[in-house]
């Protein structure tokens, strides 16, 4: 039963990944050409360009912002949701919908927002602020594009995380909320002391998770800014795409793919044993 | 301590009504136990109680003072769930100690309080452990642990030896009525196993659909039942029932033989149809029977101690016979079992107790 499924995943994951190692170690291109061994060549240049270190900052920049707003935005809809309000089913289904639309989709809708100067977002914040807060050209200036990155990702990718918040949520048995209650705990204090504890292993998965997607950014920069203005939102997948498909050295790319992994292997093994259960 | 007053409490779920117009009064430092099969209302009455549930109509009072608006936390009363509800994150300790950190009391009173219900309950040694790590019946007593720091009018208990095997059952069932003994609190407890409801309460309320079918001490509902369900309800194994009908004034007919009613001529008349129960432990009792029903057996069960002989009727009745030397009697054999007109119920066609 499970022969297919493996097979599967070892031809198109593992196998793929395990020859990009060998071909990082080569001066491979996209055409076939002769190819040479190089050894770390690729690896020492991708180390010592400045772009790419630019791009592992935004990336960890956008990280920074985006897991927060995320997961803490999917969390308060999971805890909205998870409440036994009218037309809950609606809702469920209303704020699951950014998850399932395609990403390019959604990249048009925010591009449409964002607008300088006269996109509905900037006519909003005019009029909130009556005219005091100056248009804000969102994705042309360096300090607010990744900013304006991270808002269309977590409105977008949001789902994912709400539904699995909502599936710690519905593990937490009712009846600790009721002893909370009896004792007297507030719904801060019984957010505080019952969800909160009760979601730590959801926690720990959804941080994760979310750290992994957040490392892997490309295709909302790829279409709204190709990485400008002024290399503000180059990430390390855009750079590894602009080397390997755009420059077309393959064996580059595949060096700046494995640096990728054992990045956010290690964030991710670091992530695991700061979150843990310490006792 | 504290009165516990019910008028006319009723419970509705959209057009669902769950509980009818209950009337009820505990007294100060009683015992209650409500009891009635699955489904019949028996948590749902409770968590009105606490405040967990909300009241759709009548009043619940306790101590006096009308509490249907009041939170569960201001009402006095601690409740020990059937899961424990033990927080998983927290010690024992803590766990014990929450309600009173979170109504932010002073330190010393905290561990006093703390103290005193953890060596009421022998777990002096477990403070700093959670609930993970403990067994079950050690996380029943933190449960009950944390009920008694809070020092309430009233303890609930929501069947809450369920999960024990029995044996650790049977021990906590003491405990619990040692309890009570100690504190002299007001206690409900909700169960479905009679035994218990017999063994620890005052007063039983039998409820069934959402209504109290009788509510009195043990030995009164078992004795004198209102009704054939708190007669079939109360006892084990159940009171037997059989068919019968009035002959003429003062005689019942039951699977052809007659006897002496069991109620006075005028309450039922001749030719109706009425239910006659007699408990298995009543048969046999006495060397001089007011009257005899011949049986035949089917099979014994031997308890050690005692029988129980199964059996039929002339009219195929099926019969539960009390015994406690039954001999080598086999299955096929015929047996006069003998009682007393005293221990005779009847109940009429609808079920109520005829006297
Ligand atoms: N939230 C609810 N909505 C609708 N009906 C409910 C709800 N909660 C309970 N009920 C119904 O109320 C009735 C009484 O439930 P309750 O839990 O009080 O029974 P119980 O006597 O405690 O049974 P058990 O011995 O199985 O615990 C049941 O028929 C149940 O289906
Ligand atoms: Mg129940």
């Amino acid at each position: 039963m499970l022969l297919p499924a493996c097979a599967i995943v070892a031809f198109f994951l593992l196998l793929p990944f395990v020859l990009s190692f060998p071909m990082s170690l080569t001066n491979r291109r996209l055409i076939p050409r002769p190819v040479r061994f190089v050894g770390f060549d690729n690896y020492i240049q991708v180390l010592t360009d400045p772009i790419f270190w630019r791009a592992l900052f935004n990336v960890t920049y956008f990280t920074v912002l985006v897991v927060p707003v995320q997961c803490g935005f999917a969390l308060a809809m999971a805890l909205l949701i998870n409440q036994k309000i009218p037309g809950r089913n609606f809702f469920r289904g209303a704020l699951f919908l950014p998850a399932i639309t395609s990403i390019a989709v959604v990249c048009v809708i925010w591009g449409t927002l964002f607008q300088y100067p006269t996109g509905p977002l900037n006519q909003i914040i005019g009029f909130l602020t009556f005219g005091l807060a100056g248009p804000i050209d969102w994705l042309g200036n360096p300090n607010s594009s990744m900013p304006a990155i991270v808002l269309l990702s977590a409105w977008q990718a949001y789902g994912f995380q709400m539904v699995v918040y909502l599936a710690g949520l519905q593990g937490i048995p009712g009846d600790l909320y009721e002893a909370a209650r009896l004792d007297g705990a507030s719904t801060w204090q019984r957010f505080r002391f019952v969800t909160w504890p009760g979601l730590r292993q959801t926690n720990i998965f959804v941080i994760i998770i979310t750290t992994i997607q957040a490392f892997k950014l490309f295709t909302q920069v790829n279409i709204l800014t190709q990485g400008g203005p002024r290399d503000s939102t180059v990430t390390v997948v855009q750079y590894m795409y602009s080397v390997g498909f755009v420059g077309q050295k393959l064996g580059l790319a595949s060096a700046v793919a494995i640096i990728l992994f054992f990045i956010v292997l290690v964030i991710s093994l670091v992530q695991r044993a700061v979150l843990r259960d310490p006792k | 301590m504290a009165i516990v007053e019910l008028k006319k409490a009723k419970k509705s779920y959209g057009a669902v009504d769950i509980i009818h117009d209950v009337d009820l009064r505990i007294e100060d430092g009683e015992f209650a136990v409500f009891v009635g099969p699955s489904g019949c209302g028996k948590s749902t009455l409770l968590r009105m109680i606490a405040g967990l549930e909300s009241v759709t109509a009548g009043e619940i009072s306790i101590d006096g003072e009308g509490v249907n608006h009041v939170d569960p936390s201001e009402r006095g009363v601690a409740m020990v769930f059937q899961s424990y509800a033990l927080y998983p994150h927290m010690t024992v300790k803590e766990n014990m100690s929450f309600g009173l950190r979170i109504g932010k009391r002073p330190k010393a009173e905290i561990d006093e309080r703390v103290a005193v219900a953890s060596r009421i309950l022998q777990l002096d040694q477990l403070q700093d452990r959670r609930p993970s790590q403990l067994s079950g019946g050690q996380r029943q007593r933190v449960a009950i642990g944390r009920a008694i720091v809070r020092n309430p009018k009233v303890f609930l208990f929501d069947e809450p030896l369920s999960n024990l095997d029995a044996e650790l059952r049977v021990a906590t069932r003491v405990e619990i009525a040692k309890l009570h003994e100690s504190l002299g609190n007001t206690m409900i407890y909700v169960t479905h196993d009679q035994t218990e409801a017999m063994t620890l309460a005052d007063k039983i309320v039998v409820l069934r659909k959402g209504r109290v079918e009788q509510f009195g001490p043990p030995l009164e509902l078992y004795e004198n039942p209102d009704n054939v369900f708190v007669a079939g309800f109360i006892g084990s194994p159940k009171m037997n029932f059989f068919n019968g009908t009035v002959e003429k004034s003062g005689i019942v007919r039951v699977a052809g033989a007659e006897f002496p009613a069991p109620f006075s001529a005028k309450t039922s008349q001749p030719g109706s149809l009425v239910t006659i129960g007699i408990r298995p432990e009543h048969f046999d009792r006495d060397a001089t029977p007011d009257a005899t029903i011949d049986v035949l057996v089917d099979f014994v069960e031997h308890l050690g101690g005692t029988s129980f002989i199964h059996g039929r009727l002339a009219d195929g009745e099926r019969i539960i016979v009390e015994r406690r030397d039954v001999g080598d009697l086999k299955s096929g054999k015929s047996i006069k079992a003998g009682f007393k007109m005293k221990d005779v119920r009847a109940f009429d066609a609808a079920g109520l107790r005829i006297r």
